[in-house]
C-alpha cells in the first residue's frame, strides 16, 4: 500500500538555533507565559499557543514553559511528543494537510498525500529544504461531503485532485514571483 | 440548592424572551429581503465565504437595504454552497450549488429584479405555487429533525434567534424544578448517550449527583474524532447554544459549578462560534453568577484538544484536561464518582447534550414516543462516501439503513452497485446489503458486529475494496492507540502488518484464521473503547466479504480495482482515439507517450497510479481502464 510507515519518519537534519534565535523565542514564550496562571492544567493550553506564536515548539520554549508551570521537562516533552497536534520542527510558509479521514481516504486521499510527497519531496511530518512547504496529514477535518479535502494554510479545498494538488503549487510559486517583482530587493 | 424564586425566574427570561422575539419579528417579517449563505466549515471549503462576498459586493452596487446573514449548516452537503433568500411576499426559498458567479445573478435577478429563478432552487421552506416545497423530497419522509432544527436557519453568532426559536425556555423552567424531578424526567424519556456506547444519560447523572463533595464538573465532549463524522462540529458551529443550554441544564441537575467544553483543535470554526455563543450567554445572565436570577451559578470553559482519537474516550479526556497525556485509566472508579481533579465528573457528548433541552421543553414523553422500545429519540448520521447526497440526516431510531442510503441520501451516484457501508468509524463495522433492511437503534448494530460510534456512515461502492478498508482503519487506530495496553499497541500492529500483506499480494490463507485469534486477544487484552473494538472493522469484513480476502491472497487480485500494488493502468489501444492527447498532457509524471500508430502507451515503470489519466480520457473513448492483478497487462508492442 501507499504509505506503510506508521511513525512519522525522523529526518536527520537537526535544526540548530542561533543563540540570538533561542533568546528571542524566549522571550516571545515568556511573552504568551505572562498570560496564564502557574497551573498545570494549563500546560496544553499554554503548548498551544506557544505554537500559535513560534509556528512550532522549540527546546528552549518547552523549557521555558517547563520552568514556569512547575512541571518536570520531560512531562512537557511527554506530552508535546503525545498530540498530534504539537510539532518540534519548524513549518514551513505554507501549510498543507492531506485529510486521510474515511470518506477522504476511499476518495482518494492517499492518491493526493503521493503527489504532495511526490512534489515536495519531503514526508509526512516534514518541511521542505526551503521552508516554503510543510506536509503533513489529518484525522479529519470534519467536512467529509466534499471529500477528498486538503487543507491548504487554515483553508480547507474540497474535492481535490492530483493536478490541483500542480494548480496549488504554481499559484504559490507565482504569488512569490509577483512578489519579488514588486520589491526587487 | 434550593429553587426560591420561581416568579423571578419566570419573569427574568420573560424580559430576555420579548426582548429577542421582538427583534425576530422585526428581522422575519420586516421589509427587507433576506439572504442567508450557509457558511460552516463544510460550505467554506466549497466556497461559501467567496459567495457571501459576492453578495455583499453585488448589494453594495444597489440602493437596496438587504440583511444578509451567515448561517450554519443546513445537513446539504451536496449541495453547498447553499443560500436561502427570503424576499417578503414571497416563499422563502433554498438555492444550492451557489457559486460567485450565480450569486450575483440572484442578487440581481430576485432581490433588484422578480425572478424567483426556480433553476438555481433545490426548494421552498414553505407550501406555495411558485416553488416546490423542499419537504416533498424524499428524504423528508423518513427525517425528524430534533437537533437539526435550527441548524441552517438561524444566525449561530445571535443569541437572540436561537431565544426566539424557543431557545433557553428549558433552561428556565429545569431551574424552576427540583433536580431529582429532571432526572426523573430525562429517565422517562429514555435518553442515552450518544457518544457511542448508550448509557443512560439520567444513571450517570444520578450517580454524579449523589456522589459525595462539593465540587463537581461537567464536561461536553466535543472530540469527535472518528473520521467520518462530523455532526458534533455542525451542530456547535451552527446551534451552539442548544448545547450551551444542555449543558446548564446538566449542571444544574448534578450540581456542578464549572464545565469544559472539549473540542478538537482541527475545528476551528467550532471553537470560535462556541466562544462567542458562551459571551452572549454570560451577557444575558444565562451563564455566570446567579443565572436568571437563581441560586444557581455555573460557568464554562471552552478547553482544545491536541488530535488524539484516544482523548474522545472520557477517562483519557480528564488526563488531557489535567495537563497530562491522554492515557485512558482503568474504569471503575467512573468519573461520575470520581473524574477531573479526582471530583465527580459528568462527560457527556455534544448530542446528548442538545437532546436535553427539547426533552424538558416538550416532555418526556414526546421524547419516548419517537423511536424503538429500547433506544428513544433520533440518531444524527454523517453520511459521506460514495452516496448522491452527502451531508447530515436525522431520522427516528428505528428506521432501516436503506431508507437512509438510499430515500434520504438518493443512493449509489453514477449508476454504481452499493456494497457496504460503515457505521461508527474505526470501532463500527462494515455492513453489506444483507443487513440494509434492519432498523437500526444501539442494540441491533451491536448484534451485527458493529456500533452506533458517533454516528459517521460511509457508504462504499463496488469500486471499494474492503480489505483495504480494514487496513485504513487498522492503521488509523494503531496510529492513535495511545500505547498503554500491550495488546492494542503490539496486537494492533501485527494485524495491521498481515492486512498489508494482503493488500499487496503477499498474504497466506492461514493468516486470515491468526488475524481472527488476535483481533480477540486484542478486544480482550485492551483497557478502553478504542483498543476494545479496533478489531470490528477487520472482523466484519472477513465475515461478510471473505471472497475478497480470498481474492488478494490467492489470485494476488483486487476485485475492486483499488489496492495500489495489485492494480495497474492500461490504455486500450483499440478504444484510444489516437489524435487526443488528453492523458499525455495530464499525467503528473510524464509516464504517458505515443507510440509509432500514435496509440497511447503508459510506461508501468513510471506510473504512479495516481488515476488522473482515466479521468482525463473523454467519455465517448473510455480506454483507459484498471487491471488487477497487474501482470495481466500485455506486453508494450513497438
Amino acid at each position: 500500500m501507499p504509505d506503510t510507515s506508521t511513525e512519522p519518519p525522523v529526518s536527520n537534519a537537526k535544526i540548530v538555533n542561533t543563540p540570538e534565535e533561542q533568546e528571542d523565542n524566549r522571550r516571545r514564550t515568556r511573552k504568551v507565559l505572562k498570560k496564564f496562571n502557574r497551573k498545570r492544567e494549563n500546560l496544553v493550553p499554554v503548548l498551544q499557543q506557544v505554537q500559535d506564536e513560534l509556528g512550532y515548539l522549540p527546546r528552549e520554549a518547552m523549557l521555558e514553559v517547563a520552568e514556569y508551570l512547575k512541571v518536570p521537562e520531560v512531562d512537557v516533552y511527554g506530552v508535546v511528543t503525545f498530540y498530534n497536534q504539537f510539532r518540534l520542527k519548524p513549518p514551513g510558509k505554507h501549510s498543507i494537510r492531506v485529510c486521510l479521514g474515511t470518506a477522504c481516504h476511499m476518495k482518494g486521499g492517499y492518491i493526493l498525500l503521493d503527489a504532495w510527497k511526490r512534489r515536495l519531496g519531503v514526508d509526512r511530518g516534514e518541511t521542505t529544504a526551503d521552508r516554503e512547504y510543510d506536509l503533513d496529514t489529518v484525522a479529519c477535518v470534519g467536512c467529509c461531503a466534499m471529500a477528498p479535502v486538503n487543507v491548504i494554510d487554515k483553508k480547507a479545498e474540497g474535492r481535490v485532485s492530483p493536478t490541483r494538488v500542480d494548480g496549488i503549487l504554481l499559484a504559490f510559486k507565482m504569488e512569490k514571483e509577483k512578489k519579488a517583482k514588486e520589491k526587487p530587493d | 440548592m434550593t429553587v426560591i424564586a420561581s416568579q423571578d425566574i419566570a419573569s427574568t427570561f420573560q424580559n430576555i424572551r420579548d426582548h429577542a422575539l421582538s427583534r425576530w419579528q422585526e428581522l422575519w417579517d420586516g421589509s427587507k429581503p433576506i439572504i442567508m449563505v450557509s457558511a460552516a466549515t463544510c460550505g467554506r471549503s466549497a466556497g461559501a465565504l467567496e459567495v457571501l462576498e459576492a453578495v455583499k459586493d453585488e448589494l453594495s452596487r444597489g440602493q437596496q437595504d438587504v440583511q444578509v446573514m451567515e448561517v450554519g449548516c443546513m445537513g446539504h452537503c451536496y449541495a453547498e454552497p447553499l443560500v436561502i433568500i427570503k424576499k417578503p411576499g414571497n416563499p422563502t426559498v433554498v438555492y444550492g450549488y451557489i457559486t460567485p458567479e450565480k450569486a450575483r445573478r440572484l442578487v440581481k435577478d430576485y432581490i433588484q429584479g422578480e425572478d424567483i429563478s426556480p433553476e438555481f432552487a433545490l426548494g421552498a421552506l414553505e407550501e406555495n405555487e411558485l416553488i416546490p416545497s423542499i419537504y416533498d423530497l424524499p428524504r423528508f419522509k423518513h427525517e425528524k429533525y430534533i437537533l437539526l432544527e435550527n441548524i441552517g436557519r438561524i444566525d449561530p453568532e445571535d443569541i437572540d434567534q436561537y431565544i426566539a426559536k424557543g431557545g433557553y425556555e428549558a433552561l428556565a423552567n429545569a431551574l424552576q424544578m427540583q433536580p431529582e424531578d429532571i432526572i426523573e424526567e430525562v429517565r422517562k424519556s429514555g435518553l442515552r448517550g450518544r457518544g457511542g456506547a448508550g448509557f443512560s444519560t439520567a444513571q450517570k447523572w444520578e450517580v454524579c449527583r449523589s456522589s459525595p463533595g462539593k465540587i463537581k464538573y461537567l464536561i461536553c465532549n466535543a472530540d469527535e474524532g472518528d473520521p467520518g463524522a462530523f455532526m458534533d462540529r455542525a451542530i456547535l458551529e451552527s446551534d451552539p447554544h442548544s448545547v450551551i443550554e444542555g449543558m446548564l441544564i446538566a449542571a444544574y441537575t448534578i450540581g456542578a459549578r464549572h464545565g469544559y467544553i472539549y473540542v478538537r483543535a482541527e475545528y476551528p470554526l467550532a471553537v470560535h462560534r462556541a466562544e462567542i455563543a458562551l459571551e452572549q450567554a454570560e451577557g444575558l445572565g444565562l451563564l455566570g453568577k446567579n443565572i436568571l436570577g437563581s441560586s444557581f451559578s455555573f460557568d464554562i470553559k471552552p478547553f482544545q484538544g491536541s488530535g488524539a482519537f484516544v482523548c474522545g474516550e472520557e477517562t483519557a479526556l480528564i488526563a488531557s484536561l489535567e495537563g497530562k497525556p491522554g492515557l485512558p485509566h482503568h474504569r471503575p472508579p467512573f468519573p461520575a464518582t470520581s473524574g477531573l481533579n479526582g471530583k465527580p465528573t459528568v462527560i457527556n457528548n455534544v448530542k446528548t447534550l442538545a437532546y436535553v433541552p427539547p426533552i424538558i421543553r416538550n416532555g418526556a414523553d414526546w421524547f419516548a414516543s419517537i423511536g424503538t422500545e429500547k433506544s428513544k429519540g433520533t440518531a444524527v448520521f454523517a453520511l459521506a462516501g460514495k452516496v448522491v447526497n452527502t451531508g447530515l440526516t436525522e431520522v427516528p431510531m428505528g428506521t432501516t439503513l436503506r431508507q437512509i442510503i438510499f430515500d434520504v441520501g438518493g443512493g449509489i451516484p453514477k449508476g454504481r452497485r452499493f456494497k457496504a457501508v460503515q457505521i461508527g468509524g474505526p470501532s463500527g463495522g462494515c455492513l453489506p446489503e444483507s443487513a440494509l433492511d434492519m432498523p437500526i437503534d444501539f442494540d441491533s448494530l451491536k448484534e451485527v458486529g458493529a456500533m452506533m460510534g458517533s454516528g459517521g456512515m460511509v457508504v462504499l461502492d463496488e469500486d471499494d475494496c474492503m480489505v483495504e478498508v480494514a487496513r485504513y482503519f487498522l492503521e488509523f487506530t494503531q496510529r492513535e492507540s495511545c500505547g498503554k495496553c500491550t495488546m492494542c499497541r503490539l496486537g494492533t500492529r501485527q494485524m495491521l502488518s498481515m492486512l498489508e500483506d494482503f493488500t499487496c499480494g503477499r498474504g497466506q490463507m492461514q493468516d486470515l484464521e491468526t488475524l481472527k485469534e488476535l483481533a480477540e486477544d486484542v478486544r480482550i487484552g485492551s483497557l478502553c473503547g478504542l483498543g476494545r473494538t479496533s478489531p470490528n472493522p477487520v472482523l466484519t469484513t472477513m465475515r461478510y466479504f471473505r471472497d475478497e480476502y480470498k481474492a488478494h491472497i490467492e489470485e494476488k487480485r483486487c476485485p475492486a480495482l483499488m489496492c495500489h500494488d495489485l492494480i495497474a493502468y492500461y490504455i486500450l489501444p483499440e478504444k484510444c482515439e489516437r489524435s487526443c492527447d488528453a492523458c499525455v498532457g495530464t499525467c503528473t509524471v510524464e509516464a504517458i507517450s505515443s507510440n509509432k500508430q500514435r496509440v497511447k502507451v503508459i510506461d508501468q515503470a513510471k506510473c504512479v497510479k495516481c488515476g488522473t489519466c482515466l479521468t482525463a480520457c473523454p467519455l465517448q473513448y473510455n480506454a483507459v481502464i484498471k487491471l488487477s492483478p497487474p501482470d495481466k497487462v500485455p506486453a508494450a508492442k513497438g
